[in-house]
């Protein structure tokens, strides 16, 4: 690919993860100019800030983008780090995405028609701007951090590759969705104790009635409902992600790990004189947990029945209740018990660099479904953005079609404006 | 499939209560509200407290009447028994917590109650109190609360009623989590 250099262009997108080449490839579809600048190389994050054993949470028949379907020859397989970056390569190349890599950005200002997109390597002006730079950027620690004592390891799960990194003593993980019990699973089985401690989560089997949980989410409709069906859309956005795992077959519950001797507690509420207190609401939140599931398993099952043909179909399952203790722990000396806390507590995005007034107090993008509340700014690629797919590889799709086409009724009536002083 | 046309009524006006919400989460500052209690010493183990005005809404607020909660020990424990223990009063707020919000959350899902019953008991080992044992703690050993709930309901809904009001409670997040207590003296 040819080397381009900074310079006047339509379109600026941001970050070559499935997102940005995603909407990239509709953008040439449609004949509009742009670049993709990525601070690393293709797929970064995948490349340097996760940990050894991640794999997708969705199958490899469900990753597909634009144009282009998974290539390889294990469908029911998960990908891994390495297989997601090589599958994100290959479908740059397919589609002769205008990547530049190596090039951080470093500010988005407003400027004259459009925006300035300044870099470590040249400022690009552009009349649009596609943030597709991901939900995951910065880790999220909670303030209460500041209370582990000193003589304590502790890191993010961004920081996290593998055990034999940690110290071989007990370990606290703070967090339970995803990567929280994928963490307590793999730690515990190197031999480390492991205390897990439980926020509200979502609990969700790997496989039901026979086939994997994301076939039937997506069969049913349930990935494509879209944001505008709920009844409180901040609150679906901000669900975590479910406790899955990507082992065939292997449903990683709080029951199935409390089986390998995880110790399972309530939320770290708070860390006083180096002791870890934990909530007393545990046997309620795994109650809701349980609930929800039970709601999820009854839709999946009345889909199923309104279809009218279940052959071959396994019947429905439905799974025992979270067990909790009567005499949970409600705290744990981390001085004399704990070496290493391992914060599983999620990323935030980072736009420390745009310099638009489009953030709430809170620091969140102003935005209605991706179009962002600045004209020609777009973010693609945060959870539940448009649907509830919209941050898997396969819900880029959608997403970016009709933002994309909003971005171009957009430069079009650019276009029309500028047209008397401009024209070509 | 059946059309509902009937609205509960289980006396919870939850389009005050949405509207309320959409309001306080564009005006944070006017979220910020401040309970107050004051306590005076009657006799023995004796004592009164009222709660009459609050903070809410940006300015001072006041219950339609001043409510008085009288406290004290039971004879067992050599005191005149003129009040609840305030251990007990502890449970009376967790469920009174709990029961609103098993009404409002009824409502909010048009579920009709017929009768809610509750029962709470918190074993407590005095051990703690009475310095005898320093390893066993002041407060409860674990609080239990039962429901009982007749509604237009499924057993599973009205489990998730319950379990809804528990995780918007302020009186269960208050036991079930620590907080920062400040109890400062001065001469009179």
């Amino acid at each position: 690919m040819a080397e381009r250099r900074a310079g006047i262009i339509d379109v600026v997108v941001m970050g070559a993860g499935h997102s940005g080449l995603a909407m990239s490839r509709l953008l040439s579809e449609r004949g509009i100019e742009h670049v993709v600048l990525e601070r690393g190389q293709i797929a970064n994050t995948w490349r340097t800030e996760r940990w050894d054993s991640l794999r997708l949470l969705t199958p490899n028949w469900l990753s597909r983008l634009p144009g282009y379907a998974y290539p390889g020859d294990d469908p029911d397989g998960y990908m891994n780090s390495v297989q997601v970056a090589a599958f994100l390569e290959n479908y740059a190349r397919w589609a002769g995405a205008p990547v530049v890599s190596d090039t951080t950005v470093t500010s988005v200002t407003q400027s004259g028609v459009g925006y300035r997109v300044a870099t470590t390597r040249g400022d690009w002006l552009c009349r649009a701007v596609v943030l597709a730079t991901g939900a995951f950027n910065q880790p999220v620690v909670p303030h209460i951090a500041q209370g582990v004592p000193s003589g304590v390891h502790q890191l993010h799960a961004q920081a996290y590759r593998n055990p034999e990194q940690l110290h071989p003593g007990r370990v606290l993980i703070v967090g339970a969705s995803a990567t929280g019990v994928q963490l307590a699973h793999e730690i515990q089985n190197s031999g480390r104790s492991v205390t897990l401690a439980v926020g509200e989560h979502v609990r969700m089997p790997r496989t039901y009635r026979g086939r994997d949980v994301q076939w039937w989410l997506l069969a049913s409709g349930l990935l494509d409902r879209r944001i505008e069906e709920e009844d409180d859309p901040e609150r679906a956005r901000r669900v975590p992600s479910p406790q899955l795992a990507s082992t065939p077959g292997l449903t990683l519950d709080l029951n199935r790990l409390r089986n390998q001797d995880v110790e399972v507690v309530g939320r770290l509420a708070g860390i006083r004189d180096g002791k870890a207190q934990f909530s007393g609401s545990l046997r309620n939140i795994c109650m809701l947990a349980d609930l929800k599931l039970n709601r999820l398993l009854s839709a999946i099952d009345e889909w199923l029945d309104g279809r009218g043909r279940s052959l071959g179909i396994a019947p429905a399952e439905r799974y025992e209740p979270t067990v909790t203790d009567d005499a949970a722990r409600l705290s744990l000396d981390l001085r004399e018990e704990v070496r290493t806390v391992l914060w599983a507590t999620g990323f935030r995005p980072d736009y420390s660099w745009l310099r638009v007034p489009v953030l709430d107090p809170k620091g969140q993008l102003k935005h209605d479904r991706g179009v962002v509340d600045a004209p020609g700014l777009y973010v693609l690629g945060l959870p539940y953005l448009r649907r509830r797919k919209s941050s898997f590889i396969h819900g880029a799709e959608d997403d970016a079609r009709e933002l994309g086409a909003h971005l171009a009724n957009f430069l079009g009536r650019k276009r029309e404006q500028l047209g008397d002083r401009h024209a070509s | 499939m059946t059309i509902q046309t009937r609205t509960a009524e289980n006396g919870v006006n939850v389009a005050a209560l949405l509207g309320a919400r959409e309001a306080l989460s564009k005006a944070p500052e006017a979220a910020r509200f401040k309970w107050r209690a004051t306590s005076k010493w009657l006799k023995g183990t004796h004592s009164r407290a009222t709660v009459e005005g609050f903070f809410g809404l940006g300015g001072e607020q006041m219950h339609r009447q001043a409510y008085q909660f009288d406290s004290d020990h039971p004879e067992i424990f050599a005191s005149e028994d003129n009040g609840a223990v305030p251990v007990e009063l502890v449970l009376v707020a967790l469920v009174g917590c709990l029961t609103a919000g098993v009404a409002s959350v009824a409502q909010k899902r048009n579920i009709q109650l017929k009768s809610v019953q509750a029962t709470i008991e918190a074993p407590m080992d005095l051990q703690g109190i009475l310095g005898i044992d320093p390893n066993v703690r002041n407060g409860f050993d674990r609080i239990k609360v039962h429901y009982e709930i007749d509604a237009d309901a499924s057993a599973e809904d009205i489990a998730a009623i319950v379990a809804q009001s528990q995780k918007r409670s302020a009186v269960f997040d208050v036991i079930t989590n620590p907080t920062d207590v400040a109890v400062t003296t001065s001469k009179a």
